[in-house]
């Protein structure tokens, strides 16, 4: 990778969890601007990649944000240097309604953008007063998505495989409303559609058992069958997911 | 019909108290999954506060003084020696729930030999308004107006936390904490102050069941907080981990049994009852009567 301000740095990232060794050495960094998209097979990382950069898990190494450091904060206060995260299993809190489940996410001082999640899922203002937990995969996927672009000073957000389990009207949705955000914040991307990554990302970071196995253009990577079978496993790279 | 009106008004009281000490323990677990074993003693510190401040308020004018002095200082003492519980001992083991049942249970029984240590091991007669002492005559029955007084605080006291959670963010920050205190975090919320109040709550509430129960036994003692703290875990239990009106529901319905089987039965058939009924609801319904932390 190459040009362009690193926003997120991230130095010898190393998670165990029990006795398994589950990030090795990990090292990354995520230029400002744009999707950077974290891609591997399953198992390889991805998630306690994004949760280590939060400090969810018990982690060692360096994590720095524009130049501060993150490594020593705790979680919230990670997330109030300008880390929004949307988790893989959306976790909205179901006995809350669309609208306490956004106004939890509301961070003092922060410009807060409802004109714009409501503009991106107006579904989320009809059923604003509804319970989180009623709501359909895709709708809490939109909540949990509207929760981490609710701030204005987020910096960059840390999406975590946000199309999982939709249906292609709402992947699409999804994949508009990230490119939307990408406009107002970094976006680093975990990612296993791969035609939704392919349309969505620039920089790719691979990661395989643990360690970072690729960074590069996400063209490169799949316009390289081998490449891309040997990372992620695909059999038709090149053939499927040409950009669109 | 006067005997079931008095069962029935001097169980609501019992579980008011029960509620009481449930209703900041199950909103301890339900937020920090923290089993907080020192609970009785914040109610057994809060009864004997309230004693001793109401010996050395003589000097105020009326008997209601005192005893009103007495019961906002016994809820103060509750509130802080739960809020000093979680910050020196529980902040430190949120990740070892063995350490967290160590150190609770090794300051409710220090707590309790401190206890019989300063005021003996013998009950200590409280001074009550000459109110508190009388009856009031509902549906012929002659009710101990403590009762009243006992019912009426925890009808407030439930009031008060469903506003709380409802309409606070850090009621807010509570209902969702029960559910995910990961999640919380990173929403960039400081879930460990809402730790913190959780806490100083349920020490507020355990210190105010203290007061009213020095005043619904006419004494204090320095075991009846670990008396109440047994079966104010059942009724979390029943009432479902994280409840408030769960808990509000299990310790009505816990109440009214001991009274009326303790009565009709035998005395002890109550309490044995309850434990069958906490057996029957764990094998039947594991996580309680309610679902969610309202």
């Amino acid at each position: 990778m190459s040009g362009g301000r690193t926003l997120l740095n991230v130095r010898d990232l190393n998670v165990y969890i029990g006795e398994s060794h589950i990030l090795q050495n990990v090292t990354l960094s995520v230029r400002e601007g744009g999707i950077t998209g974290l891609l591997g097979r399953n198992g390889a990382g991805k998630t306690t990649t994004l949760r280590g950069i939060l400090g969810l898990v018990e982690r060692t190494g360096s994590i720095t944000l524009d130049g501060r450091e993150l490594t020593n904060l705790a979680v919230h206060e990670v997330v109030r240097c300008g880390v929004g995260y949307v988790p893989e299993d959306r976790d909205v809190f179901s006995g809350l309604t669309v609208a306490e489940n956004l106004r939890l996410a509301e961070r003092p001082g922060s410009p807060l953008r409802y004109d714009l999640v409501y503009g991106l899922f107006p579904e989320l203002a009809q059923r604003s007063a509804q319970k989180a937990g009623t709501l359909s995969g895709g709708q809490q996927q939109m909540l949990s998505l509207a929760r981490a672009l609710l701030n204005g000073d987020n910096r960059i957000l840390l999406v975590d495989e946000p199309t999982k389990g939709l249906s292609p009207l709402v992947v699409k949705q999804v994949a508009a409303a990230l490119l939307r955000a990408a406009e107002l914040a970094t976006i680093l991307l975990v990612e296993q559609n791969l035609s939704v990554a392919h349309r969505l990302v620039g920089d790719v970071i691979v990661l395989d058992q643990g360690r970072i196995a690729y960074t590069g253009h996400v063209d490169t990577l799949m316009g390289d069958p081998a490449l891309a079978r040997r990372y992620l496993g695909l059999a038709a790279a090149g053939e499927g997911h040409t950009r669109t | 019909m006067s005997t079931i009106v008095l069962l029935a008004l001097t169980g609501l009281g019992l579980g008011a108290l029960y509620f009481l000490v449930a209703s900041g323990l199950s909103l301890i677990w339900g937020l920090m999954r923290v089993l907080n074993f020192a609970h009785g003693a914040f109610f057994t510190v809060a009864a004997y506060a309230a004693w001793t401040a109401q010996g050395a308020l003589h000097g105020l004018p009326s008997p209601w003084m005192r005893w009103f002095a007495a019961l906002l200082i016994g809820i103060t003492i509750g509130a802080l020696f739960a809020t000093l519980t979680e910050v020196l001992l529980i902040r430190r083991l949120y990740r070892e729930q063995i350490g967290q049942v160590l150190v609770t249970v090794g300051l409710a029984l220090a707590t309790l030999a401190l206890v019989q240590g300063g005021f003996g091991s013998d009950p200590k007669q409280v001074q009550l308004p000459a109110w508190m002492t009388a009856t009031t005559a509902v549906a012929g029955a002659a009710i101990p107006n403590t009762r009243l007084l006992a019912i009426l605080a925890a009808a407030l006291v439930l009031i008060a936390l469903l506003l709380f959670l409802q309409h606070t963010r850090y009621g807010l920050i509570v209902r969702a904490g029960v559910e995910n205190r990961a999640m919380v975090s990173a929403l960039g919320i400081d879930v460990q102050r809402a730790f913190t109040l959780v806490f100083a709550i349920g020490g507020a509430a355990a210190g105010l069941a203290g007061v009213l129960g020095g005043a619904y036994y006419g004494t204090v003692d320095p075991v009846r907080g670990t008396e109440m703290l047994i079966f104010a875990f059942i009724v979390v239990v029943i009432g479902g981990l994280g409840s408030v009106t769960g808990s509000a529901a299990a310790a009505v319905i816990v109440g009214l049994l001991q009274q009326f089987l303790n009565y009709y039965a035998a005395p002890g058939v109550g309490d044995f009852a309850v434990v069958l009924l906490l057996a029957g609801v764990l094998l039947t319904r594991p996580g309680g009567l309610a679902g969610g932390v309202l």
